[in-house]
């Protein structure tokens, strides 16, 4: 069987365009599960967001600047970032040493190798 | 023996440069040393280029009216031209970046110029 | 007239640019509009030229063009003793998958940066150093001699510098070009000094007869490693990634486009050094430097990542982003390297990696470059790039959140775009030379996926900002470039096969070739 348009990686294949249409099949039978629902609850109450019954809080200041995402993620990766980060000293002279440093590195191994 | 450490001079000379030029990009914490020390680099490159081009005895490369066969190799030559050439451009680029950051800055010391870090 | 412009496609590919650069300020003279139209069609030719030319070599083969010769092809004049003596253009499959690369890249940009900088002042010296950061990209890929490629490295390093820091700001961007101009400067100069070496030894620049000759002794392998640590360099390999961050971020939004098509001629150079150059399938410790780009690769692309999370500046984050992508490259390659002197491994999923790390290039090439044209968008209507002022521009920037949105699913390798494809071909290959570097390769895709959730969120989502009242849709030029690289990101990702089948598989054919290439040139085999 060998259907047109697909990328053989070896170990498999993919097709994008049947991922295409696997998708719009879903997509559809999504669509006809919804459109069988309920119609009169599409208004009112039940377009609110439901936050555990609490009030919906006003949309100013709702939004969480880029630096508070992921604090938990680079909170728990601290060590790790605590030993990278000081690397990108923004020194042109480190900059150059770290060059020179792999070079010195590859031409010792390339020659002892 | 004298005339083999003779021929061997020029390729001293490039290892000297090339020490010094490293000393300066590394450990000079003036950002104007410190491009001396690549204009130093570059002077070294192109000595090297040359002095493979050397042959003993060798003229120089101009065919019309020639006194013998043995001549110095012309290609290194061109090519030394041409590293010229973008030296002096790299050298006129980067002394302008310098004078740049110095008036913005107010600093040429290397460890002051890192602004973006991190 | 039609066959003898064909004859003469490499050369026009490099004088078109060229001659454009210098005709820039004239026409600047002219008005606004001369120099736009100017900067048009030189960017419309130049990409045509490259697009003719590439399809030229995926039709027929390798095209040669030996500058000064009686016949393009006279790669071997008759009284040269068997050795070419002029500077020869050699564009093979590989080469033309980078002119097409550079081709469509520039072409998107030319048009972004019409409306870009259509405000700044000193567009004559602008544009005039885009067009000799195009000649120097365009050249390094098709050239077939070693010091040429010396040449247009130092024509797009010197460009690239100048360009970075041509809009001053502060002196923050001058920073960036001179960090850029230093490490260009020092890594090109010790491609020289490894060519001084080459030549010294057999007496050749052209990369063929090199290969040819190559004896494998010390000193070889000396120049070897000044010749491609400095590339991996310029490509933003870790741990010499640290320019990269710095320059991206400062330059123009375009620029920065351009300098990623410009770090990938260097990788384009670092393979053809490996593989042509020194791959003699017996004399050459394939293992070595397999695993030199394989352990580059992999550092590249987790450190990348991880110091691209935290970061507030939307470029530099893309920057990082940039350097980690550039990992996936080395590693597929890397694959393809280290085990080349196995036969079996090479056809069972060598050339399976190589094939996705090429093509890795290509479509990053394309969605990276999107992304920094939509944050340079993003820069133009807000003046920011700062990640915690902005926010809620989707109701305001439509079409610059729809592309952002290709882009950062593509550089996340979710379906069905570009990025998936290749890095599908990535995965499924590295994961039978080592699990361990399949995986953190996946992982490394999540959390790419991550930070341009974080990205997206700051930038796009949320209410409508008072501050940003004013913001309305960048002009029509910017969004038709944006448009070309968002084509070919839903193209790619759509029909890969097409793409792998035309383009990549002769590319890595033309890269484990090194026969081939030599016999273009000397003839025979």
């Amino acid at each position: 069987m060998d259907i047109p348009w697909t990328l053989q990686t070896g170990a498999g294949a993919w097709n994008p365009l049947l991922w295409l249409v696997g998708f719009a099949v879903a997509f559809g039978v999504a669509w006809l599960v919804r459109s069988r629902g309920r119609p009169d609850n599409r208004s009112g109450d039940a377009l609110k967001p439901f936050i555990s019954g609490n009030e919906e809080p006003e949309n100013a200041g709702g939004h969480i600047p880029a630096s508070n995402l992921y604090w938990g993620f680079t909170e728990a990766m601290k060590t790790y970032y605590s030993r990278l980060v000081p690397f990108h000293t923004g020194i042109p002279s480190d900059y150059v040493a770290w060059l020179l440093g792999v070079m010195a590195l590859m031409l010792v191994i390339a020659l002892t190798v | 023996m004298i005339t083999r450490l003779l021929l061997a001079m020029p390729f001293l000379t490039v290892a000297v440069l090339l020490l010094l030029a490293l000393g300066a990009l590394l450990f000079k914490r003036n950002l104007i040393k410190m491009l001396m020390g690549l204009s130093l680099m570059e002077s070294a490159v192109n000595l090297f280029l040359v002095a493979i081009g050397y042959r003993q005895d060798g003229v120089a490369p101009i065919f019309t009216n020639v006194p013998q066969t043995l001549m110095v190799l012309p290609t290194v030559q061109a090519l030394t031209l041409t590293a010229i050439v973008i030296g002096v451009a790299t050298s006129a680029m980067m002394l302008s970046f310098a004078m740049v950051i110095y008036k913005k800055y107010g600093t040429v010391d290397v460890r002051n110029i890192r602004k973006l870090n991190g | 007239m039609m066959d003898s412009l064909a004859l003469h496609l490499p050369a026009l590919l490099v004088a078109i640019p060229l001659f454009t650069a210098f005709l820039i300020p004239l026409a600047g003279r002219a008005g606004d509009t001369a120099r736009s139209a100017l900067v048009l069609l030189g960017a419309a030719l130049t990409s045509l030229a490259g697009l003719a030319l590439a399809a030229r070599v995926f039709a027929r083969g390798t095209v040669l063009y030996v500058f000064g010769a009686a016949a393009p092809h006279a790669a071997i004049p008759m009284d040269s003793g068997g050795i070419p003596i002029r500077i020869i253009f050699q564009v093979d499959a590989l080469g033309a998958l980078m002119v097409v690369i550079a081709s469509l890249s520039s072409l998107a940009i030319a048009l972004y940066s019409l409306a870009a900088e259509s405000r700044q002042s000193g567009k004559d010296g602008f544009y005039s150093m885009l067009f000799l950061l195009v000649t120097g990209v365009l050249g390094m890929v098709s050239t077939g001699d070693l010091f040429n490629f010396f040449v247009f490295l130092e024509i797009s390093s010197l460009a690239g510098a100048a360009l970075v820091a041509y809009r001053i700001d502060k002196g923050e961007a001058v920073e960036g070009g001179l960090k850029y101009a230093l490490l260009s400067t020092v890594g090109a100069l010790s491609v020289l000094m490894a060519i001084g070496i080459l030549f010294a030894q057999y007496n050749a620049l052209n990369i063929a007869t090199v290969a040819s000759r190559l004896r494998f002794g010390s000193l070889d392998m000396i120049a070897l490693v000044l010749l491609a640590v400095p590339l991996a360099m310029k490509c933003g390999a870790v741990p010499m990634h640290f320019w990269t961050p710095d320059t991206y971020t400062t330059a123009p939004s375009s620029i920065t486009a351009l300098l990623v098509v410009s770090s990938q001629a260097s990788l384009y150079g670092l393979f053809r050094i490996l593989f042509t150059l020194y791959g003699d399938l017996l004399r050459f410790n394939w293992a070595v430097f397999g695993w030199f780009l394989v352990i580059l690769g992999a550092l590249s692309a987790f450190v990348g990542v991880t110091m691209a999370i935290p970061q507030k500046d939307v470029k530099r984050l893309m920057a990082y982003h940039a350097v980690s992508q550039t990992g996936y490259m080395l590693l597929g390659v890397g694959v393809g390297l280290a085990v080349f002197a196995d036969a079996g491994a090479l056809a069972a999923y060598g050339k399976t990696a190589m094939a996705g790390g090429l093509f890795h290039i290509i479509n990053h090439a394309m969605y990276k470059g999107l992304l920094f044209l939509t944050a340079g968008a993003v820069f133009y209507r807000t003046g920011t790039r700062n990640l915690n002022r902005l926010g809620g521009l989707g109701h305001a920037m439509p079409w610059t959140m729809v592309f952002f949105m290709i882009g950062a699913l593509a550089i996340a390798g979710i379906p069905p775009f570009n990025g998936f494809a290749s890095k599908l071909l990535i995965y499924e290959s590295v994961f039978r030379f080592s699990p361990f570097l399949a995986i953190l390769a996946m992982v490394v895709s999540i959390l790419t996926l991550a930070s341009f959730v974080k990205v997206f969120h700051s930038m796009f989502m949320g209410p409508p900002r008072a501050e940003f009242a004013g913001v309305r849709e960048v002009p029509a030029p910017m969004i038709a470039g944006m448009a070309i690289l968002a084509a070919f990101v839903i193209l790619a990702g759509l029909v890969p096969q097409v793409f792998v089948d035309r383009m990549i598989a002769p590319a890595v054919n033309a890269l484990v070739d090194r026969a081939g290439y030599i016999a273009a040139i000397l003839g025979g085999h």
